[in-house]
């Protein structure tokens, strides 16, 4: 299966529908990685046509501008708009949310206006549109699934209904935490936390979390995030419960369902 | 001697106005000491917030129970307020029920509203007393408040219960002397709640009835006077702040960080220095390191805390026993500004007293815990934000103090290097792609 760059569509002389846009997670990190490789996977089987950055794409600046520097995401903000923009990017997806915000939100005053959606989003408009045909009787039919809230969907951009529905074509069970929607509970990753140790507390944010979300019963625990993805992972380890209850990304769940 | 009463009537309410409108300019010019911010777009959405927001109340109502004890004290405030317009009336023309002739059967009816109001707000002033006190309320009992603020909550909610006590006692002891045939107290019918108090004072003089209801009459006024002058000085001050805070609320969705233009005009100009103008001075400062730096939306907002704690109740860093709570974040923010506000009523002009919002009042591990998750803004029923200030003092951190944690300026000079937060090279970023190819 090839993953267009946009430098080799340019070279054909073709445009794409779509950018994806990666991120570094799910560029570098192997477990995001295999978030990726599912999106991309779906994205073939539905026969859009999309392209990717690839060596071309850089940090959207999220995490530094979140960490009080300002230099740097100014920084790497004028790169990727400058390539972007080069290449007359019109759409965007993106499966991390951190990237959509400062994609959707903060570029477009520095000049970079693109119509930017997450994953869920598009996996929603598929769906609906039947693109995406999914099995009969899929792995997760029946089973109980709880789905975590990433901030920078939700809170920050207003994106609840949209992974919730795609969960439901999985005829799933979805099951919520105590704190969900408005009231989520963050994973801990957001703000850079990802990138350094806890301040000094009495316990981590995600085992917090993880814990909520184990209270459910839920045999899966949905997530919309790169980062929450690592984060309840490691919450759901530390309470030597991975054997029983897996932490996959909405598009991982709709990869291995389709038919 | 009726003079007299009009004329200490007169004195007091001047004065009362007076401190009142002093300390009001003070509060005023305290929070113009932040920088200009133009909120004045999209009147039509702002005036929607304060309707749903501020008057609504609605997120108030994510705790039903809470929000409807609430809104009674809010109602009891707001419609009493007409009955205080008499009371104030009747001071100064030394007149007795003024509204009565001129009301005939309605006068009762509307006395009749206010003293369930009043009741109310007596029931709910003493649950709100118990959660404070003898339940343990997380958010309630929370250290933030030790000292000084759980004082002044107890306060307000005990001035509540006496001032309308005072207005019962009033009626009550007015009712008697109606039917003591005295022909100053004219008939009114009988009052709702304040009736069943009547048989407390039947036994009582006609004088000492008289000298009850007058000085419930006067206590009550100089009550509320002074509790207009407490107000300022307290917490208790959201109850006319939070309507300009929800006017002045952020619009954009809460995930958008307020840009620096002048961050941006450097890079620009750096990476394209045929566009910087010739005279170009570099920016003064970057982010907030005093209140002089915050916008004064943020210094509103923290005049419009009422640390009830919603915030810091919502914040994963609190809740899982960090020291970030970002109601102590408003709480330091408005003691740091009101330190300045003295500072400059002392000295004509802030003199500078080595002291710093950021440090001082507000630690470098505070600030290191937020998620910037954007609980506290959602949880806050008067539209502040926390985040807002603890972004803008991160920025002094980091681009003024190059104080940032080992781990961050690793991932800073990863970002700058690698493009990425991690030390992965850059020609690695596609190679998931090539390893999809070769399946």
């Amino acid at each position: 299966m090839k993953v267009n760059t946009m430098a080799e569509m340019m070279a054909n002389g073709e445009t794409p529908d779509i950018l994806f846009w990666v991120g570094c997670a799910g560029s570098f990190d192997q477990r995001a990685q295999k978030i990726t490789k599912a999106f991309a996977t779906i994205l073939h089987k539905v026969g859009l046509k999309y392209a990717i950055l690839g060596k071309e794409e850089a940090c959207t600046g999220d995490p530094a501008r979140r960490a009080g520097n300002e230099f740097l995401f100014q920084m790497m903000a004028y790169q990727n708009i400058q390539t972007l923009n080069a290449y007359n990017i019109k759409k965007i997806v993106t499966t991390c949310p951190h990237c959509f915000n400062t994609l959707k939100n903060e570029y477009p005053e520095l000049g970079g206006n693109y119509e930017v959606i997450h994953h869920t989003t598009l996996l929603q408009q598929l769906i609906n549109e039947g693109k995406i045909v999914l099995k009969e009787g899929g792995s997760f039919k029946g089973k109980k699934i709880s789905y975590h809230d990433s901030c920078y969907l939700g809170r920050a951009n207003d994106i609840y209904e949209a992974p919730r529905k795609v969960l439901e074509a999985l005829d799933a069970e979805l099951v919520e935490m105590k704190r969900c929607r408005t009231n989520g509970l963050c994973c801990g990753a957001g703000g850079a936390q990802m990138f350094k140790e806890d301040e000094p507390g009495d316990k981590r944010i995600n085992i917090d979390r993880a814990d909520e979300a184990l209270e459910t019963g839920a045999k899966f625990i949905a997530a919309a995030c790169p980062f929450c993805n690592t984060m309840m992972s490691d919450g759901v380890k530390n309470r030597e419960k991975e054997a029983e209850v897996a932490v996959l990304d909405i598009a991982e769940m709709i990869a291995e369902s389709m038919a | 001697m009726q003079y007299i009463q009009q004329v200490l009537f007169l004195v007091m309410a001047i004065s009362a106005i007076a401190f009142f409108s002093k300390k009001v300019a003070e509060i005023r010019r305290n929070i113009f000491l932040g920088k200009s911010e133009d909120l004045s777009d999209n009147p039509g959405i702002r005036w929607k917030n304060v309707l749903l927001l501020a008057m609504g109340q609605r997120k108030m109502f994510k705790n039903i129970p809470v929000a409807i004890m609430h809104f009674i004290i809010y109602a009891g405030f707001i419609i009493i307020n007409i009955e205080v317009l008499e009371i104030v009336l009747d001071g100064l023309l030394g007149t007795h029920r003024l509204f009565l002739p001129y009301l005939g059967e309605f006068y009762g009816w509307l006395i009749n509203i206010f003293e369930w109001l009043a009741f109310g707000v007596i029931v709910v002033c003493v649950v709100f007393l118990a959660r404070r006190n003898w339940i343990n309320i997380k958010r309630l009992v929370n250290k933030d408040l030790n000292g000084w603020p759980k004082t002044d909550a107890n306060f307000i909610l005990i001035t509540e219960i006496v001032l309308m006590s005072l207005f019962l006692t009033m009626n009550a002891t007015d009712q008697v002397l109606q039917t003591r045939g005295d022909a100053h107290y004219m008939n009114t019918g009988s009052f709702v709640i304040s009736s069943q108090l009547m048989p407390l004072f039947a036994g009582l003089s006609d004088s000492a009835l008289i000298a009850i209801e007058r000085s419930a009459w006067w206590i009550h006024i100089v009550g509320i006077f002074a509790f207009l002058n407490y107000l300022p000085y307290s917490k208790h001050l959201h109850i006319a702040l939070a309507f300009p805070n929800a006017y002045y609320a952020k619009l954009d969705s809460v995930g958008k960080m307020k840009n620096m233009p002048e961050v941006q005009n450097e890079v620009l100009y750096a990476m394209q220095p045929e566009l910087a103008p010739a005279n170009a001075a570099p920016p003064a400062s970057f982010g907030a390191k005093d209140v002089f730096d915050l916008s004064w939306k943020n210094l509103l907002d923290a005049y419009s805390c009422t640390e009830c704690g919603r915030c810091t109740a919502e914040c994963p860093a609190n809740s899982t026993g960090k020291l970030l709570s970002p109601r102590k974040i408003m709480m330091a923010t408005r003691d740091r500004l009101e330190d300045v506000g003295k500072n400059i009523n002392q000295n004509k002009s802030f003199v500078a007293d080595q002291k710093s919002l950021l440090h001082d009042y507000i630690s470098v591990e505070e600030l290191r815990a937020c998620t910037t998750c954007n609980a506290c803004v959602e949880a806050c029923p008067v539209s502040i934000s926390p985040l807002d200030i603890i972004v803008e003092l991160r920025r002094s951190l980091i681009m003024e103090e190059s104080n940032a944690p080992q781990e961050w300026n690793g991932t800073f000079s990863n970002i700058e290097n690698n493009f990425a937060p991690w030390k992965f090279s850059p020609d690695d970023r596609d190679k998931w792609a090539t390893e999809m190819a070769s399946q």
